[in-house]
């Protein structure tokens, strides 16, 4: 069913944990939809220098959550901003139709942690 | 270590079993609706077998229709009753957590006009008699409970449901597909007018299963073109697949069900020591083979995977293994939170299941749980 990519990010997932000091927290999802992730992001200069994940969901979930980190880590935060789902599914060698909501939320979560860390900076 | 443990969803099919069914490809493969020595042969075989079958049961032999398994069983036990019944009455009673194949047919027949009463279920897993005997009315024809539930594994009280039904004089069903051989339904003792059956959960082989109906009147066929099986499912006999169901019905023991218990039993008290785990449905009432534990903060399809890599086969309630993106049904009935029933796993014994297995089993639930629980937001 999964792409190769997708469970060996699912196995062994990158940025896993959470950022104490983060400038940035995004949540996004809901429990009874099986699906919540969490993204923490450390912005300096501009940078995102550091990003770090929580997720409880199924592989999918997990395995966008980690390539979202790492397609974000060290870009701007305009670059960030320009990530889209299709990147998202293309580093993950594709995605099963049911999943790629899964993307959606990756990417939802991503914008959330930004707009948190464009809040706090007000 | 490969372990499986998804017996509910399908079983090795016995190696005797597979021995058993060996002639009826190359040697013995007449048809056995003909007249000559082949088919001679092939139709002894296929009596035989329904004759061993119907001796478990303690039916008769000619109540006893092989069909191609649990869902057409089904379908014939219900729309056929439904179609031969509906000058009766156009009403039926089910309850809200049977199978698709159960529940899909019930809905089917509502768009032809018949009127379905869903009964809810307990928190732990059972139809209440009484709920039945409340539902009926004066055009009630058919009730369809199930013998034991194939996700939480409770038994169901057909004793009492089929004495309800015999007093208003209304078709009951069920489908025995997952307690045939752990549980005996003696269709002599229970006031039960027809019985779905499949060989493949009691390792025979696939595509194959067996009614019990006892008044075949009561039942039109779904399909045409033979006179095979009473009429009610023609097609030329699987009789290969008739051998096999009758070797595993010959070989199912009352040892295997104790053992199978007591693994069983273990297994959910390991099982719950992990922080955070509930047993769905009741302790008590259960299929020896049946454990379906749900872990808060973390997701079954995660769960399934995580030991999936460590060699160990289940499955899960969660949506996200469903094509409808919608938890377990059953789960649901039960009144489980939509965020308890995705973490939820079911794990299903067989006889050749070892103690081994099941410490291997224990420790890499609490493994795979633990790491998830580690990347989940929450709980903590």
């Amino acid at each position: 069913m999964y792409s190769e990519k997708v469970i060996e990010h699912f196995k062994k997932p990158h940025n896993v944990g959470k950022i104490e000091d983060a400038d940035g927290v995004g949540t996004v999802g809901n429990r009874a939809c099986g699906d919540v992730m969490k993204l923490y992001i450390k912005v300096k200069d501009n940078k995102i220098v550091d990003i770090k994940f929580e997720t409880m969901g199924c592989a999918a979930a997990i395995a966008t959550s980690s390539i979202i980190t790492d397609l974000a880590k060290g870009k701007t935060i305009e670059e960030a901003m320009k990530i889209t789902k299709d990147n998202v599914v293309e580093e993950l060698e594709g995605l099963p139709p049911v999943k790629v909501h899964c993307s959606l939320l990756a990417i939802d979560a991503l914008h959330a942690a930004i707009k948190d860390f464009k809040d706090k900076k007000k | 270590m490969r372990v499986y443990l998804d017996n509910a969803a399908t079983t090795k099919t016995a190696p005797e079993v597979a021995e058993a069914m060996q002639p009826f490809f190359v040697e013995k493969y007449g048809n056995a609706s003909s007249m000559h020595s082949f088919g001679e042969e092939a139709k002894e075989a296929l009596e035989n077998a329904r004759q061993l079958i119907a001796n478990y049961v303690n039916a008769e032999p000619e109540q006893i229709i092989f069909t191609s398994g649990g869902t057409e069983g089904d379908n014939l036990a219900i729309k056929g009753t439904a179609y031969a019944l509906k000058n009766k009455g156009k009403h039926i009673i089910t309850s809200k957590f049977e199978h698709p194949a159960v529940l899909e047919c019930c809905q089917s027949l509502e768009k032809r006009g018949f009127d379905v009463t869903y009964l809810n279920v307990s928190r732990d897993g059972f139809v209440n008699p009484e709920d039945v005997r409340k539902a009926i009315r004066d055009d009630t024809i058919l009730v369809t409970v199930m013998h034991a539930n194939n996700e939480i594994g409770t038994i169901q009280d057909v004793e009492s449901i089929g004495k309800i039904c015999s007093e208003k004089d209304i078709v009951f069903h069920t489908d025995a597909v997952q307690s045939l051989g752990k549980v005996l339904l003696d269709v002599k003792e229970v006031n039960v007018d027809i019985v779905s059956f499949s060989a493949h959960k009691i390792h025979g082989p696939k595509s194959i299963g067996a009614l019990f109906v006892r008044d075949k009147k009561q039942l039109q066929p779904l399909f045409h073109g033979g006179a095979q099986e009473f009429s009610l499912c023609p097609g030329t006999e699987n009789v290969s697949g008739a051998v096999g169901f009758a070797k595993a019905v010959d070989m199912l023991s009352e040892t295997d069900v104790k053992r199978m218990t007591e693994l069983r039993d273990y297994l959910i008290e390991k099982l719950l020591e992990i922080p955070e785990a509930c047993l769905n449905g009741s302790r008590e009432n259960r299929l020896c083979n049946n454990v379906n534990v749900s872990f808060s903060h973390i997701e079954g399809e995660s769960i399934l995977l995580g030991l999936d890599d460590q060699g160990v086969a289940v499955s899960t309630g969660s949506a996200c293994t469903s094509k409808k993106l919608e938890p377990s049904h059953v789960l649901l009935a039960l009144g489980v939170k939509p965020e308890e029933a995705h973490g939820s796993i079911r794990l299903s014994l067989s006889k050749y299941t070892a103690k081994e297995e099941i410490d291997y089993v224990i420790k890499a639930v609490k493994e795979v749980v633990e790491s998830l629980r580690k990347i989940s937001p929450l709980g903590k």
